[in-house]
């Protein structure tokens, strides 16, 4: 028998190796030292602040887990996890920017661009010097992106982009943009697209009045006849694959993250019971409190375990999109759950942005719906155990 | 110049330490550990005056179990050169390990040893003394501030009334103070470099040192809670449990 650690009830990081006990300390620290000092002002005041990118790439926690020469250092996808879950301990949207810039750009020019390509990109994306968003959602194709309208019609020397993205994390301040359309030559499939700012006919306006996510800038990509040659293409990819391609490994990493949000509830949840007298004890002596540390507990712990499953087996290649979509929906709903039930038992001050608890939870709204709504992931797994689709 | 920092593996700052329940020691399994936090302060100045040029090699040095290790590892992530781990399980006191740390400065020739002032598991703040007593060298202890020069070396110490200079000859020993600087956090490239660069293996056997312990432990517990304290209504009543409760006046 050994003694309980109620903060990490089944002992995480022994099950990890020393290399990735180490990139999460660094990523706490990270977080710590540069994120959390400046959340409060910049989730207050919408602050955007493009130097965040380059700190975290100085740190080296953009697209840790590319090879060496185009910037990363090999980390396995759990490693890759357990950042996503010290920065997101402070602010979804802190993780939002670095998920987008890994995930869904250097993922994808790694997986799918030309040599030429990766070498233009990932190592200026990787140390932050670029910053880097991801163009599929469309105002009228969500969770359908199939059913997207951007198109690129083929040019003499290349191609005319014409659509608009909708939704886009870091695209104002953006300086390369993977993009998605429908390509006429290739029998209307959807191919990937490299622009990058400046270009003619292409804008990124802010989008205003977001109550959800306000450390991270988002935007729309507006494409007005923007023309590029076919060095722009990724031409490794076509169809819905290439962008799935990127979410996957995306909402696997917003699996770990949403739990460090949760985490970060549940631990100021204790603190604040524990401190917290009325009726002439801690409000953390209760039976409704204690009931309720317990549940956040119980889910955080299985969550993470979770998570870590899945990314061992993304580490052996041998996962599938279905155990993201289990994870990505589990714990970004019951990070929510945690979230709303810690600004509860914050009472009054939980409204406060000082307690942290209720930013957490406005954020966890939009974790619970982008990169595929909690609903979405449940046809998903319905699909699968029934293969009968329900999406229409 | 090259310089030898000691660490040590302790549990974690943010661990709250609890005592066996036979009272033999404290609870390490299962426990967090990390470097001693004055270590890490040790190690990032070491880094600064090797970036600064005045220091050409760092090598750091452990002592203690296999997972002595990873406390290596992680001064080699912050930016030292490479580890030497004396391997031992069980207890060590300061004399034994000041004894195995002279045996390495004989063998490596450093120009310089940091440690860190004490290690937050025993408090001791005894072997940095003890291996400069042991060497025959300056000492610099609690050093919030170095400084080479033509010399030797400027140490300023935090004593208890404020802030001491002192020259020193060099080689020297010193131990570091908390405010002296603030230790970096290993970078991802960093962590998988350290991958790469050698620690040596060694005994306390081979250092020519016996390590078994000289004193013996007969009990650990709990400090005793406090006990609330209470209010007093005058200046009056307050004088008067001075004097008669308390006897200080």
């Amino acid at each position: 028998m050994g003694p309980f650690t109620w903060q990490d009830p089944f002992l995480l990081d022994q099950q990890l190796s020393e290399d990735e006990v180490m990139i999460k300390d660094t990523a706490a620290a990270f977080a710590a030292a540069e994120l959390a000092p400046r959340v409060e002002d910049m989730y207050a005041n919408e602050g955007v602040e493009p130097e965040i990118f380059r700190l975290m790439g100085e740190t080296g926690l953009l697209g840790a887990t590319l090879p060496e020469q185009y910037g990363g250092v090999g980390a396995s996808y759990v490693a890759y996890g357990l950042i996503a879950r010290e920065i997101e301990r402070v602010d979804s949207g802190y993780r939002s920017m670095a998920s987008v810039q890994s995930s869904l750009v250097m993922h994808p020019i790694y997986s799918f661009g030309s040599e030429e390509q990766k070498q233009r990109y990932l190592p200026k994306l990787a140390s932050g010097e670029m910053i880097g968003c991801f163009g599929l959602t469309e105002p009228e194709a969500g969770s359908d992106p199939g059913g997207m309208k951007t198109r690129a019609e083929k040019t003499a020397n290349g191609y005319r982009l014409t659509g608009a993205k909708m939704w886009i994390s870091n695209a104002p301040i953006a300086d390369v943009f993977v993009v998605w359309a429908k390509s006429d030559a290739h029998d209307g499939k959807i191919k990937g697209f490299i622009l990058e700012k400046g270009m003619t006919g292409l804008s990124a306006p802010k989008i205003e009045g977001k109550l959800s996510l306000r450390a991270s800038v988002t935007g729309e990509i507006v494409l007005d006849g923007v023309e590029v040659d076919e060095s722009a293409v990724l031409p490794g990819v076509e169809g819905l694959k290439g962008p799935f391609s990127c979410l996957n490994m995306a909402r696997y990493g917003i699996s770990w993250g949403a739990m460090g949000a949760a985490e970060d509830c549940w631990m100021r949840a204790q603190d604040y019971g524990m401190n917290r007298k009325q009726f002439g004890k801690p409000l953390a002596g209760t039976q409704l409190y204690q009931k309720k540390l317990a549940d956040m507990q119980t889910e955080i712990a299985l969550g993470l375990q979770a998570s870590l499953r899945v990314g061992r087996l993304i580490d052996q290649k041998a996962f599938a999109p279905e155990m993201i979509s289990l994870v990505k929906r589990n714990n970004c709903g019951k990070a929510l759950d945690i979230a709303r039930a810690a600004r509860d038992m914050h009472g009054g001050n939980g409204i406060q942005i000082g307690y942290h608890v209720m930013r957490h939870a406005a954020n966890l709204e939009t974790v619970n719906t982008y990169e595929g709504t909690h609903d979405v992931h449940a046809l998903i797994l319905g699909r699968a155990q029934t293969g009968i689709q329900a999406f229409f | 110049m090259k310089a030898l920092v000691c660490v040590k593996r302790v549990i974690d700052y943010n661990v709250k330490v609890r005592v066996k329940s036979d009272e033999t020691g404290v609870e390490l399994n299962n426990v967090k550990m990390a470097m001693n936090p004055f270590d890490e302060i040790a190690v990032e100045q070491a880094i600064r005056m090797k970036e600064a040029g005045a220091v050409s090699e760092i090598v750091v040095v452990s002592i203690g179990p296999k997972q002595a290790q990873e406390t290596i590892r992680t001064g080699l992530a912050m930016g030292a050169d490479r580890g030497i781990h004396v391997e031992h399980d069980g207890e060590l006191e300061p004399l034994a390990i000041a004894k195995m740390l002279k045996a390495l400065v004989e063998k490596e020739e450093p120009g310089i040893v940091f440690c860190g002032k004490q290690a937050i598991d025993g408090d001791n703040n005894q072997t940095p003394q003890m291996l400069s007593a042991l060497l025959g060298w300056p000492q610099g202890t609690f050093a919030s501030g170095v400084e080479l020069n033509d010399a030797g070396a400027l140490i300023t110490r935090e004593v208890d009334g404020g802030l001491e200079d002192i020259q020193i000859n060099m080689p020297a020993v010193l131990s570091v103070d908390l405010r002296l600087n603030e230790p970096r956090y290993a970078s991802l490239p960093n962590i998988m470099k350290a991958k790469k660069k050698p620690i040596d293996g060694t005994t306390p056997a081979d250092l020519g040192v016996d390590p078994a312990p000289r004193l013996t432990t007969l009990k650990v517990t709990e400090p005793p809670a406090r006990a609330a304290g209470v209010k007093v209504a005058s200046v009056a009543e307050l004088v008067a449990k001075l004097r008669d409760e308390a006897k200080v006046i």
